[in-house]
């Protein structure tokens, strides 16, 4: 399938939760609400002409502009195709909808993004800081984070 | 004993000071804590095989701290890890001796200035007797920090310091 054609299948399947798209660059994405991820995600995985049954990757961004994105790199092992799929919440809302239960590789690359830029993924089934000890101030990611001046008394700057 | 092989008329006895009895027997069977943190524990590993042999200078590691003298921090040293080590190095029997391996465990090496997780520095925790620079030093530095560890056991005295004046 192309990209035109991904997207106009996952128009049919769940047209409103699409926002934006831009398919002419080398790796074709698509913004979706951030909330309703987990329905496409679902919808995505079980139609037999997208079966987006593996995801190469999932990252946190911070643009640097007041938002946040949890981007998801998709292929499809049977029908030999992939897209990216994108979540854009403001930094001070960063809820996204879990895909943990959709697709099982997703669940650590979750936890990443929650440990590093604080993006909160609603149902998923472990949400804790997977890198950094439990006990670390703040997402360190985040382009507005500041790096502490003291840990457990340990003094961190150089 | 190669050195005193075959050197005596008759009856092996010798007087020495027991200062250098005991300094001589610390320093030749200084146990390793075996543990490393990142690339520095794969030289650290390569001075340990066959090639470099780091048991002709009596180095054996042992899994539990309570039997070592010697901790090598070889690797980053997170903050994380950081109260690990504190917690290892108190473990550690008296008396007991640390080598910092590589720039990550020296001075916070390439995470100096952005490393937010990083430790800059092994000796904010604990203290270091030698510093080994190298990143990753070779294993034939790391051999010269033990040989640099075992010159400063073998100063060492019984004495009681006294006090400043």
């Amino acid at each position: 399938m192309t990209s035109q054609e991904i997207l106009d299948t996952l128009k049919s399947l769940c047209g409103d939760a699409v926002l934006d798209a831009k398919l002419d660059v080398l790796q074709p994405w698509i913004s979706v609400e951030p909330l309703k991820l987990a329905v496409v995600a679902k919808a995505l995985r079980e139609d037999p002409r997208l079966d987006f049954d593996f995801v190469m990757c999932m990252s946190g961004m911070d643009h640097n502009n007041g938002t946040l994105g949890a981007v998801y790199h998709l292929y499809s092992m049977t029908q030999k195709h992939k897209i990216v799929i994108k979540a854009i919440v403001k930094n001070e809302d960063a809820r996204v909808a879990s895909t943990a239960a959709i697709w099982g590789g997703a669940e650590w690359h979750e936890r990443e993004a929650y440990d590093m830029f604080g993006i909160v993924f609603e149902g998923h089934p472990d949400l804790r800081r997977i890198l950094l000890p439990d006990d670390y101030p703040g997402h360190p990611l985040r382009k507005d984070f500041v790096v502490p001046e003291y840990y457990n008394g340990m003094k961190v700057p150089y | 004993m190669g050195l005193l092989d075959q050197r005596f008329e008759s009856s092996n006895v010798f007087v020495t000071p027991l200062e250098n009895v005991l300094n001589w027997a610390r320093l030749s069977s200084l146990f390793q804590l075996q543990f490393g943190l990142a690339c520095c524990a794969i030289e650290m590993m390569a001075a340990s095989a066959s090639h470099f042999d780091i048991m002709r200078f009596g180095v054996i590691p042992r899994a539990t701290p309570r039997q070592v003298d010697v901790m090598f921090v070889a690797g980053t040293v997170t903050l994380k890890m950081a109260s690990r080590i504190k917690r290892l190095y108190d473990q550690m029997p008296e008396p007991r001796y640390v080598i910092s391996m590589g720039s990550c465990a020296n001075c916070g090496g390439p995470y100096w200035e952005h490393g937010y997780h990083v430790l800059k520095g092994v000796d904010r925790v604990i203290p270091v007797d030698v510093y080994v620079p190298g990143c990753p030093p070779r294993p034939e530095a790391l051999l010269e920090g033990i040989i640099k560890l075992q010159e400063k056991v073998r100063r060492e005295t019984l004495v009681r310091p006294k006090a400043l004046a």
